[in-house]
């Protein structure tokens, strides 16, 4: 067969490869279609699409039917692959964008906010159209999903409009003109696809976000998300922007780790950011300002409760976590340094404690050193006092930690799984 | 009849340090690997975390982490005359089960091989005359030399970040190191451990009386490190919980610390725990391999088709799974024929206790890592005229105390009751001042025609399967080399300033209730003539071409050093083997 | 990311049947974690005795004190909990020999095969406790072992340890010999085993137990180290007290 024919055949078998996986009349010739998809798979990366609409380790990507876990019940993502009949295949670009930038449906009901939509409205329309070309490229599969899971009465879907009303402001990002243009790309992707909110911005009892207190800190699935903004007490303020881009890029840095949530965030979404904009989401959580309420007192060393968690930490804890609090970079975090040690709330804390847990491994950082469980060595008093003693002990000062709290703590995690 | 499960390229027997090393290296070409291992996945954050793995009582005296008998064990006899019964509990040596194997547990004692060690026949001969060596000593040259192994010694050194204090540097000898050692293209990755007060004084009543003491090459690490796997390790913290114990925090190199979290990433690998592989299996010509078969915790057998096969399951099952696979001629002491199961050897073990004056010595015995020490190489291997002496082969002497657990380090001097008030006042006034190396003296044992493995004719496993049979006792020739080491070790010991010494010579006949280290060897050897070897140069089988044989069950003889160093080495010697000969062009690598 | 637990590969017809009893842990794509893993230990607990007798219980004591006396500084064997430690010890897998080999036939060996008896630690102690009390009352007009003067008993092991003294159905030498090395053990053991009562073994030589950081003290040539000895379980500074 002549050389031009067998050509002219692969092309055609390309274009029909390519038809049938649903890029219509995209030939491949045509590079901004190309581009459009390479920017909406990156875009998609970010916006974390992948780890909400896939069930772990099993299931088809963007398929769905993953349960998440939220204040009000547990509600199951829906299926956003281009299949037709159960995926977001017949829907028009304005629908998918009306989906992620207003939290409506086709059909008119409200999506819950577990779908980030008060986050993603801060999206470009043609970052959201992006994603969208993307996911039309994705294997589409037939995966009927019920979303609304909930209990009685957040089940009532109607009952988002007036949520709507009260916590949702529809708005696109606006460049701060006075800031740079790399704070204001980290304002976008923080504010917008990055949903960063969704977890760290504390919520009202109704889950809605408390806006006034961006970034500060939050808890959920049994976890406290610690404050991310430039307060040095809680926050970010001690770390470099080398710390936030190494933390974010590897899941580590000479401070911490990601475990828990973050750990899968890192791994699925963060660890591809590309430098540039992990450089520029640093330069803007560096920039949030300091809290305003009063640094807690510290605790004397002399006190019962710090002698005994000193007595802990010296039998236990250093042997990881370093006669000095510092641990080892990269690989055991910094108690003296940490925010999630030194959280108002120290959910977090109190749960590695108890449960241990394991870092983040991403290609840059494999190794994923794992926490051993206390729960069965240390009662809610011991427990109490080693926080305490750790979130003092170093130059920082933290709220002493109740063992009232570690109890409670203690047994609400029996009932988790994870 | 076994079920079959899809095929892959390569299947590994054992996901201990070779198992893992060989998996690394050849999923990076590419290949489809699975590891099938018999004990339980183990991790230092859930099974042997710092808040409970300090157990003397569970971890050294009741062994947790180690296989139970009752899932395999030997039957053991002196001599060929006698009865071999079974090992019912573990005494001279403790086998390890577990991903991780035996590098979980070990003390990281990162030793080399002397380049004689290799040559050892051709070079005792050389110097000494073919009428020195006792007549039924065994001992072969093994087919490769120092020199191919360097750079695979100077691999695991770096993959682990041993620690230590270079001797030789490419010719050069180095002060603080070993002197005798054989030369290294590099230092180590890390500095020597610092060493706690018996150790320091050791070396200096050595340097006193003439010797080059030096720092025992450690795998616990003295500063936090990075692999070439990009995988982390901290700093060791001195627990005194290594020997028997897995390391809590990171600090002890193992398969867990140095591969396997990157080697799991992979898609390109899988692991099986809780599995034992009872055969390999072979086609009808029965030289070649086609998978292995192995059962589960339920009893059910299953069969793993792959292209190459692995076997690095620790000396013993190496050589077991041989005997039970029909591959290679079972070895027969009498008619001296036979390759499986020939050369068989331990370590040659003894100690000298110290007791000192507890006003003016406080020795801190707790303080201590596993490879922790002070040695002098003066009495390894042929380092010296042998000639006076009339016996061949040596050890490294030194003090090696790894901890001062108080079950078993609580001694007390000779002739002292071993119960009531007298002991126990000795205990209270001896625990802080007394040097108790344990391995102190590490000698060679050497290879004999009538120390062997076979399978056993009455005992049977849980399985049905008979049990191997262990025919070891020491030879003049071992307790001549470990009275004259222990004499040395005792001198030096004295010169530190004890007021009592106590010497625990080793003495015959070998006593399988009697822990002298896990480090068994032979069986299944290396070497260039296929009628007194099982593999060749490249560990690859004379018999079946598809499966290599890695671990100790390759040594010829014992040297006087602790062996994961040169049992790694030729891990990595064999998988580049593999990688840029074999893969190429499956096959016999060398044509005896 | 995580270990999958699956009954077997899928994709393999033949998979489901005869799985029920069986199970194979794949391990792939990361390190296995799940929350609260691990063998912490289990302390024992104070109480009746889980496998001796009264009288059994009350002679093992009695030996603990013969072999670890107690004096003015440190409780003996009795007072430390040895007798409570090997109670325990026997009413479980040690006393069982689970997991050891112990398939037949028994034949007697060499001192170098190791023990070859048919009996484990549970039934030899029965056995020779029996013994023992049996000589006794044979010979002290009816007194048991516990019930002897201290120079009595010391005599009759003294007599067991050089095998001058002979128990009718059982190896006395052999028994002692055990009878130490589990008290020992037992003195110097975690106290969550029941032995080594508030440490006391510890602190009467000067070892701080359960500890895992170092790193402070390597270079600290010839000094006595300072803290007091924590058990697995912990010390009592560990909880906060004015």
């Amino acid at each position: 067969m002549p050389e031009t024919d067998r050509h002219s055949i692969l092309i055609c078998t390309i274009a029909a490869w390519m038809g049938s996986a649903g890029l219509g009349d995209a030939a491949n010739t045509d590079q901004q279609k190309f581009d459009q998809i390479e920017k909406g798979r990156y875009l998609a990366t970010v916006a974390d699409c992948f780890a909400c609409h896939t069930v772990p380790d099993v299931g088809k990507p963007y398929a769905g039917a993953r349960a998440i876990e939220t204040p009000f019940g547990v509600i199951t993502s829906s299926n956003i692959t281009p299949d037709a009949d159960t995926g977001i295949g017949a829907w028009s670009d304005e629908q998918f964008v009306d989906a992620v930038r207003r939290g409506v449906r086709p059909d008119g009901s409200r999506l819950y906010p577990a779908m980030p939509f008060p986050s993603y409205t801060r999206m470009s329309r043609e970052d959201v159209l992006a994603i969208r070309a993307y996911l039309t490229t994705i294997e589409p599969v037939h995966q009927p999903v019920k979303s609304n899971t909930l209990p009685f009465p957040f089940n009532i879907r109607e009952a988002m409009r007036a949520w709507d009303a009260l916590y949702f402001t529809e708005g696109e990002f606006q460049a701060d003109k006075r800031q740079s243009e790399t704070w204001n790309r980290g304002a976008y992707l923080v504010q917008g696809a990055g949903h960063c909110g969704a977890c760290h911005t504390p919520k009202s009892f109704l889950g809605g976000d408390k806006i006034s207190e961006g970034l500060r800190g939050s808890p959920l699935q049994g976890w406290f998300a610690p404050d991310i903004t430039g307060d040095t007490g809680e926050g970010l303020g001690r770390w470099s922007e080398g710390d936030i881009v190494s933390y974010l890029k590897t899941g580590h840095n000479r401070i911490t780790a990601a475990t828990g949530p973050m750990a899968e965030e890192v791994a699925d979404s963060t660890s591809r950011y590309n430098d540039d904009d992990l450089k520029a989401i640093a330069t803007y959580l560096k920039s949030l300002p300091q809290r305003a309420d009063q640094a807690a007192t510290p605790q004397p060393e002399s006190s019962p409760v710090m002698r005994a968690g000193q007595a802990i930490y010296r039998d236990q804890c250093s042997a990881c976590h370093g006669l000095d609090g510092n641990g080892i970079a990269m690989l055991f975090p910094s108690l003296a340094k940490s925010s999630l040690v030194h959280a108002s709330d120290p959910t977090s804390a109190i749960r590695l404690v108890l449960r241990g847990g394991r870092s983040v491994a991403t290609p840059a950082e494999p190794t994923a050193p794992g926490m051993p469980s206390f729960a069965w060595q240390l009662n809610d008093e011991q427990v109490a006092a080693v926080l305490t003693y750790v979130r003092n002990a170093w130059l920082t000062t933290g709220t002493p930690v109740a063992a009232s709290t570690v109890s409670a703590n203690r047994n609400q995690l029996r009932a988790r799984s994870d | 009849m076994p079920r079959k499960l899809p095929k892959k390229d390569v299947v590994i027997i054992g996901l201990g340090w070779t198992g893992s090393i060989m998996a690394n290296e050849l999923t990076d070409e590419g290949l489809d690997v699975i590891a099938i291992e018999r004990g339980p996945w183990r991790d230092a954050p859930t099974q042997f975390p710092p808040n409970y793995v300090q157990d003397e009582l569970r971890y050294r005296i009741r062994h947790e982490l180690f296989l139970r008998p009752d899932q395999l064990t030997f039957t053991f006899r002196n001599k060929m005359d006698q009865t071999a019964l079974p090992i019912r509990d573990w005494g001279s040596f403790m086998p390890p089960n577990g991903v991780g194997g035996g590098g979980v547990h070990w003390n990281a004692e990162t030793w080399r091989f002397l380049p004689s060690d290799f040559v050892l026949r051709s070079h005792l001969t050389e110097r000494y005359g073919a009428s020195f060596l006792p007549e039924d000593m065994t001992i072969q040259d093994w087919g490769v030399t120092y020199d191919d192994l360097e750079p695979h010694y100077d691999a695991f050194e770096y993959l682990c970040g041993t620690s230590g204090t270079a001797g030789n540097l490419r010719g050069r000898i180095q002060d603080g190191g070993n002197p005798f050692e054989g030369p290294r293209s590099r230092p180590y990755p890390t500095p020597a451990q610092k060493q706690p007060f018996s150790h320091t004084l050791f070396a200096k009543a050595a340097r006193d009386l003439g010797y080059k003491p030096f720092p025992q090459p450690s795998g616990n690490l003295s500063q936090a490190y990075v692999n070439p796997l990009g995988l982390r390790l901290g700093p060791c913290t001195y627990c005194g919980f290594c020997e028997w114990f897995g390391c809590g925090n990171y600090s002890k190199a193992s398969p867990q610390t140095t591969i396997l979290p990157l080697l799991l990433r992979k898609s390109n690998f899988s692991g099986r725990d809780q599995s034992e592989v009872i055969r390999i299996d072979l086609d009808r010509s029965r030289s070649h391999a086609t998978g292995v078969t192995f059962v589960d915790t339920g009893g059910v057998e299953w069969e793993q088709p792959a292209d190459l096969v692995i076997l690095s399951a620790y000396t013993m099952f190496n050589v077991q799974l041989l005997l039970h696979s029909g591959i290679g001629a079972p070895y027969d002491p009498t008619a001296n024929k036979g390759v499986i199961g020939r050369n068989f050897t331990h370590q040659t073990i003894s100690s000298v206790n110290g007791f000192f004056d507890n006003k003016k010595f406080n020795f801190n015995p707790f303080i201590a890592s596993g490879a922790i020490g002070m040695c002098i190489d003066e009495f390894n291997g042929d380092n010296f005229d042998h000639g006076p002496h009339g016996f061949v082969g040596g050890g490294y002497v030194g003090q090696v105390q790894t901890g001062g657990r108080p079950i078993q380090t609580t001694h007390v001097p000779p002739g002292t009751p071993k119960w009531g008030a007298a002991w126990k006042n000795a205990v209270r006034d001896n625990y802080l001042s007394t040097v108790t190396p344990g391995t102190g003296v590490h000698g060679s044992f050497y290879s004999y025609r009538d120390v062997y493995l076979d399978l056993d004719p009455t005992y049977k496993d849980r399985l049905g399967r008979p049990l191997m049979r262990m025919t070891i006792d020491f030879h003049d020739n071992e307790l001549k080399q470990n009275a004259f080491l222990t004499d040395k070790f005792a001198e030096i010991i004295q010169a530190m300033g004890a007021h009592t010494v106590d010497k625990l010579y080793r003495k015959g006949p070998y006593d399988a209730t009697e822990y002298q280290t896990t480090h068994l060897n032979g069986g299944a050897i290396m070497g260039t003539d296929p009628s007194t070897s099982a593999i060749n140069r490249y560990l690859q089988s004379w018999d079946v071409p598809n499966l290599f044989v890695m671990g100790a069950s390759a040594f010829p003889q014992n040297s006087g050093y602790n062996p994961t160093g040169t049992v790694a080495a030729l891990a990595y010697w064999a998988a580049a083997a593999i990688r840029g000969q074999y893969l190429k062009n499956p096959g016999p690598l060398v044509h005896a | 990311m995580t270990m999958r637990r699956r009954d077997f590969l899928a994709g393999t017809a033949v998979l489901v049947l005869g799985a029920a009893n069986s199970r194979a842990t794949i391990i792939s794509g990361g390190l296995p974690w799940t929350p609260n893993a691990g063998n912490p230990p289990v302390p024992i607990t104070q109480g009746p005795w889980l496998y001796f007798t009264a009288e059994e219980g009350r002679a093992v004591e009695a030996l603990a004190d013969c072999i670890i006396p107690p004096d003015p500084q440190t409780p003996g064997g009795k007072d430390s909990g040895c007798a409570v430690f090997i109670d325990r010890q026997l009413a479980g897998p040690y006393g069982r020999r689970e997991g050891l080999y112990i398939r037949p036939p028994f034949m007697t060996g060499t001192p170098q095969q190791g023990p070859q008896s048919a009996d484990g630690p549970a039934a030899s102690y029965r056995k020779a406790l029996a013994a023992l009390d049996q000589y006794c009352q044979s010979k002290y007009q009816g007194k048991r072992f516990a019930d002897l003067s201290d120079k009595d008993k010391d005599e009759l092991l003294d007599g067991l340890e050089k095998d001058k003294v002979k128990l009718d159905g059982a190896d006395g030498k052999a028994f002692f010999a055990h009878a130490i090395k589990d008290v020992q053990e037992g003195f110097f053991a975690d106290p969550l085993y029941g032995g080594n009562r508030d440490m006391v073994a510890w602190k009467m030589i000067g070892y701080p137990g359960a500890r895992y950081n170092y790193l402070d003290w390597v270079e600290r040539h010839n000094e006595r180290f300072p803290l007091p000895p924590v058990s697995i379980m912990g010390r009592a500074d560990w909880s906060p007290r004015t």
